[in-house]
């Protein structure tokens, strides 16, 4: 199986987004397998500020040259801030999913729900299982 | 290494509009016999300030920029060209003189029926052709291409249930299938629920029978399916959808392979899309166009597209518009006329024993080279196939040669690659589809390219990963043309 | 080849095929045509079509006969061009590919828009096509027609939307042949108005972009006499968001109606709801220029029930003749042709308002097609030109019976000035 970069300190959702909890608000972004299995990521499609995103549901739409795939919320809240600069350099989630190329932040309704989602170790468990 | 592809003349040749200067032009504009106009009077604020940015350069720069850029397409003229599903055919070119006639290309869509009779008859006696070799009762031939075919089709499985005062949500379609199907019944409004097909690679009763009830309007299958495979339950799948008040879509893009030897309509098949620019040789033309007449039950000829063409008592041909029930027009006219006139053209040439003909060397044909291939290339369904197969690139795992190097790798052997990453559910797919149009010694030929890339992969991975080495462009970049899209030239906005 | 395969026989490569379907007579077709019979008999039917290279003609009607330069057929006659598939493998399909991406650069400077794609099949579905995009892009269910659409392309239209459920509305005519600009309806997803009009008007676009961007809507443009876009205003630059249509005037035989060239440009916010495939500039792996088709994940064979069209085969090899004929012509030749069948139409509108028994009914300007009321009616005006070798336009009765008897008659850079006389002399019915 190949390498994939799982934080310790993120928790993660079963359709492959990750979520950090910054204070009052959590980041949201999709993981180093996403991004892997998709490959080189050129469109990304995100919501306005201010939508309200329900925790299952899709929210966006993430493109490679060949492969289209929904973006679904891990957590329920309304959308404070999107990653403005993927319109532009898309590549920031193939070369920093975690950091630079994180997709947008929220205010969850329930700060708790990010509980909910898996750890690392559940994720990676989760990948090894798809495999 | 056996090559029959050369290095070629190979000109460059920029853009047309890189080589415009101010003044030049390719064509006259026929002098005026009528007095000048103003046209700032006539027309005032609609008049255009300036005209076009169009290139201006002359006429033979106009012929040597496309001549050298048709030497830079593969084509079935030069070489095999084993497009699975696409049946690239030869082209013969006696339907491309007939289409040329001034009574068809230059004929009226709009002419009064009276004087288009040749035309009426011509589209009257290619329906009658185009339901015998189906075995449907009508054909509509209004549909320009495959996936117009299959919008027109669900249109009328939509029309008849809305007759009967039937409320259906659901099409059930193969995880084989062409991407144009769902895409078909999404534009109806209808949900698209997969079927997935058997560890053989071809459709079972049972797992249709699991997703089959009355809310669903209908099944699109394609037959042989996109392995290249016979769906032999055919009957009891068709059974089944009947029986819980369903229709059946054939997709008639492998019709090819059935030609004089077995007929959808006879297999329970309600409704199919015929596509002529595979199975009946119109050329592809870099994308079209095509045709995609429709076959038909009884039971759907109410919701034919309008016109249809009648031939009266009289003996005459004409039109009918007087379909209350019918879908409506897809086509601004009459469809892509002149496909069909190729097309029938086509079919007089080869009467029924060349049609049949047809069917056995294409199937032949493949079977063939799948037993050529097979020591170098990993078969992921293992079973006697029709005018198409399926191998993928799972032998070469351990080298790290992928299906896509592969297919890179044969454009430097003189052939454009077969269908790659499709069908969907075999992983590393290459589906080859070489037509009856082959001789033994050119499958051999291609064959032996298959399988020196097989051993390149083991004893030289690298140089068939970064193949095409012998075009005149090495591998182009995509992702480059996704993120940043560069959809027409500017001044001065060129990558050269 | 067959004992190479381990069969015995043709009929065992059939043997997946239950018994029960297999068919056991030979099809009923006609007996095999050597190519000399094949041709005879073609030849036959061909020869009872009336067609433009043997008589006047003036009937356009969204089909129009245009002069064709010689070299457009024996450039795209090559086989090269003929029997290539879809460019998918961009390093054998470079032909294929800057053909496609001259034609989007020619399109986009003819309507004044970024982006345009690479063929739809015919003007009628291209603007089916257009209004289903509206309908995406603006998350409402009405489209709003204005009254000059050709009905054929209403029709289409009615077809296309039947499927999702999307209302139609369509508004009035005004009286002198341009088509009414009303206030909108506040959920209309777009108006789509034809520039020139089915009658051959030409409408005051700029009002319809004001009464779509009031509503909150689209301005789609259709245009089926695409020679018209070298004089008119570019629809891009007055408000349209989506010019569509068809572009058979470019060089593209009339072939009874097909096939012809959809074609559909857009701005460039609209691009990722496009249908059909579009080609973009790239580089090699050596950094050389090439083209390649690109943004395919809004297409079937990726994004397959949420496609922005399930189009696949499209019109390529009509693209070709028309990106030729344009070259030919070139920027200055495409204006004064366009010029020319200006010229035309109004020295035939103004014998029309010398002849006796012949009026103009709609007082809008034209382009190089206009509606004269005969005086007695459609069909027999029509067969008094066709008794004198003419073909001499459209029957309206069927089409705007409100008219009276009258013809909608073209005028193209191929009537001659004694062709339009005596075809005027034969619908007046002095001839």
């Amino acid at each position: 199986m190949a390498e994939y970069e799982i934080p310790d300190t993120l928790r993660f959702s079963e359709q492959d987004e990750w979520a950090r909890v910054e204070g009052e608000r959590v980041v949201i972004g999709v993981t180093d397998y996403a991004q892997q299995q998709l490959g080189d990521i050129v469109f990304v499609e995100l919501p306005e500020v201010g939508a309200e995103l329900q925790m299952g549901d899709p929210f966006g739409v993430i493109e490679s040259v060949k492969a289209v795939s929904d973006l679904f919320a891990p957590v329920t809240g309304t959308v404070l801030e999107i990653n403005e600069a993927l319109a532009e350099q898309p590549e920031a989630i193939n070369e920093d999913c975690y950091g630079a190329g994180f997709l947008l932040t929220l205010q969850p309704a329930d700060p708790q729900q990010t509980e909910h989602l898996l750890d690392a170790a559940a994720y990676r468990a989760h990948i090894q299982k798809r495999a | 290494m056996t090559r029959n592809a050369g290095p070629g003349l190979g000109f460059e040749e920029s853009l047309l509009f890189e080589q415009s200067r101010p003044g030049r032009r390719g064509a006259e504009t026929p002098r005026s016999d009528v007095p000048a106009v103003d046209a700032a009077a006539l027309l005032g604020d609609a008049l255009r300030k300036r005209a076009p940015e169009l290139p201006e350069v002359s006429e033979v720069e106009v012929v040597r920029h496309f001549t050298r850029l048709s030497t830079w397409n593969a084509a079935i003229d030069l070489n095999l060209y084993p497009l699975g599903s696409c049946t690239m055919k030869y082209n013969p070119k006696l339907n491309e003189r007939v289409a040329r006639l001034p009574g068809f290309a230059q004929a009226h869509p709009l002419s009064p029926e009276s004087n288009t009779q040749g035309l009426l008859e011509l589209c009257w006696r290619l329906e009658r052709l185009l339901a015998e070799i189906s075995g449907m009762d009508r054909v509509t031939l209004q549909p320009a291409a495959g996936a117009q075919g299959e919008l027109a089709g669900i249109m009328m499985i939509r029309a008849y249930f809305d007759q009967r005062g039937e409320k259906r949500h659901k099409v059930l379609a193969p995880d084989s299938a062409h991407g144009t199907n769902p895409a078909s019944a999404a534009l109806n409004g209808y949900e698209v629920v997969t079927v997935p097909s058997g560890e053989d690679g071809i459709l079972h009763p049972d797992a249709l029978a699991r997703v089959m009830d009355e809310d669903v309007a209908a099944l699109m299958i394609t037959n042989p399916n996109t392995l290249g495979l016979f769906e032999e339950h055919i009957v009891e799948l068709c059974e089944l959808v009947h029986a819980r008040g369903g229709l059946v879509y054939g997709d008639g893009a492998n019709l090819n392979a059935l030609l004089g030897v077995a007929r959808p309509g006879d297999m329970g098949i309600d409704v199919m899309h015929f596509n002529l620019h595979k199975t009946f040789s119109t050329p592809h033309g870099g994308g079209g166009p095509g045709a995609g007449p429709v076959g038909l039950t009884t039971a759907l000829a109410p919701y034919m597209p309008r016109p249809v063409v009648e031939k009266t008592a009289e003996g005459r041909y004409a039109f009918d518009f007087d379909r209350p029930h019918s879908i409506g027009r897809l086509h601004g006219y009459h469809g892509n006329v002149g496909m069909l006139i190729r097309a029938y053209c086509y079919i007089l040439t080869l009467g029924a024993e060349g049609l049949r003909r047809c069917a056995e060397m294409a199937v032949l044909n493949a079977n063939y080279l799948l037993e050529r291939l097979r020591p170098a290339y990993h078969v992921p369904i293992d079973r006697p196939v029709m005018h198409e197969c399926v191998i993928s690139d799972r032998a070469l795992a351990d080298t790290g040669v992928s299906t896509l190097d592969v297919a890179k790798r044969l454009i430097d052997h003189g052939y454009h690659p077969p269908t790659i990453y499709f069908p969907l559910i075999v992983a590393g797919a290459m589906m080859i589809e070489p037509t009856e149009s082959e001789s033994q010694e050119g499958l051999d030929r291609f064959a032996d390219a298959l399988l020196a890339i097989a051993r390149e992969a083991r004893d030289d991975p690298e140089t068939v990963r970064s193949a095409p080495h012998h075009t005149r462009h090495r591998r182009l970049d995509e992702t480059r043309a996704a993120r940043r899209p560069i959809l027409r030239w500017r001044p001065g906005s060129s990558s050269n | 080849m067959l004992e190479s395969i381990g069969r015995r026989s043709l009929s065992e490569l059939f043997a997946a095929i239950p018994a029960a379907l297999r068919l056991e007579r030979a099809l009923d077709v006609p007996d095999a045509h050597s190519e000399q019979e094949a041709l005879t008999a073609l030849e036959a039917l061909a020869s009872r079509n009336e067609n433009a290279a043997q008589c006047d003609w003036f009937l356009g009607a969204g089909c129009y006969p245009h002069f064709l330069p010689s070299a457009i057929d024996t450039l795209a006659s090559r086989a090269e061009f003929t029997t290539a598939y879809t460019p998918y493998q961009a390093e054998i399909s470079q032909g294929t590919l800057q053909t496609i991406f001259e034609w989007q650069t020619m399109l986009c400077a003819l309507t004044g828009l970024e982006v345009a794609n690479a063929s739809l099949y015919d003007g009628a579905s291209a603007t089916a096509e257009a209004a289903l995009m509206a309908l995406r892009i603006t998350r409402r269910s009405k489209v709003v027609l204005a009254a000059g659409l050709h009905p054929h392309y209403r029709e289409v239209l009615a077809t296309y939307l039947g499927g999702i459920g999307a209302e139609i509305v369509t508004l009035p005519r005004a009286s002198d042949g341009r088509s009414q600009v009303g206030a909108l309806p506040a959920d209309a997803a777009c108006l789509v108005v034809q520039q020139p009009n089915f009658f051959g008007a030409v409408e005051t676009l700029r009002e319809h972009a004001e009464a779509a961007r009031a509503a909150g809507a689209l301005l789609i443009v259709s245009t089926n006499e695409a020679l018209s876009l070298a004089l008119l205003n570019a629809p891009g630059e007055i408000g349209a968001d989506i010019v569509c249509g068809e572009a058979q005037s470019f060089g593209v035989p009339m072939s009874f109606g097909g096939p012809h060239l959809g074609f559909l440009s857009a701005s460039e916010k609209h691009l990722r709801q496009i249908p059909g495939r579009l080609v973009g500039e790239t580089v090699d792996a050596a950094g050389k220029r090439g083209f390649v088709l690109t943004l395919a994940t809004r297409e079937q064979h990726i994004r397959r029930e949420r496609a922005t069209s399930n189009i696949c085969t499209n019109q390529s090899l009509c693209l070709l003749m028309a990106t030729i004929y344009l070259a030919l012509l070139g920027r200055r030749g495409l204006r004064e042709l366009a010029e020319l069948n200006l010229a035309k139409a109004e020295y035939a509108k103004a014998r029309v308002r010398e002849t006796a028994g012949l009026t103009l009914p709609l007082a809008a300007p034209t382009f190089n097609e206009f509606v004269v009321a005969v005086p007695d009616s459609g069909a027999a005006a029509l067969a008094r030109a066709r008794g004198a070798n003419m073909v001499g336009g459209l029957d309206l009765k069927d089409f705007a019976p409100e008219l009276g008897p009258a013809v909608l008659v073209c005028t193209t850079e191929l009537a001659s000035k004694g062709a339009i006389e005596r075809l005027l002399a034969a619908l007046a019915g002095a001839g």
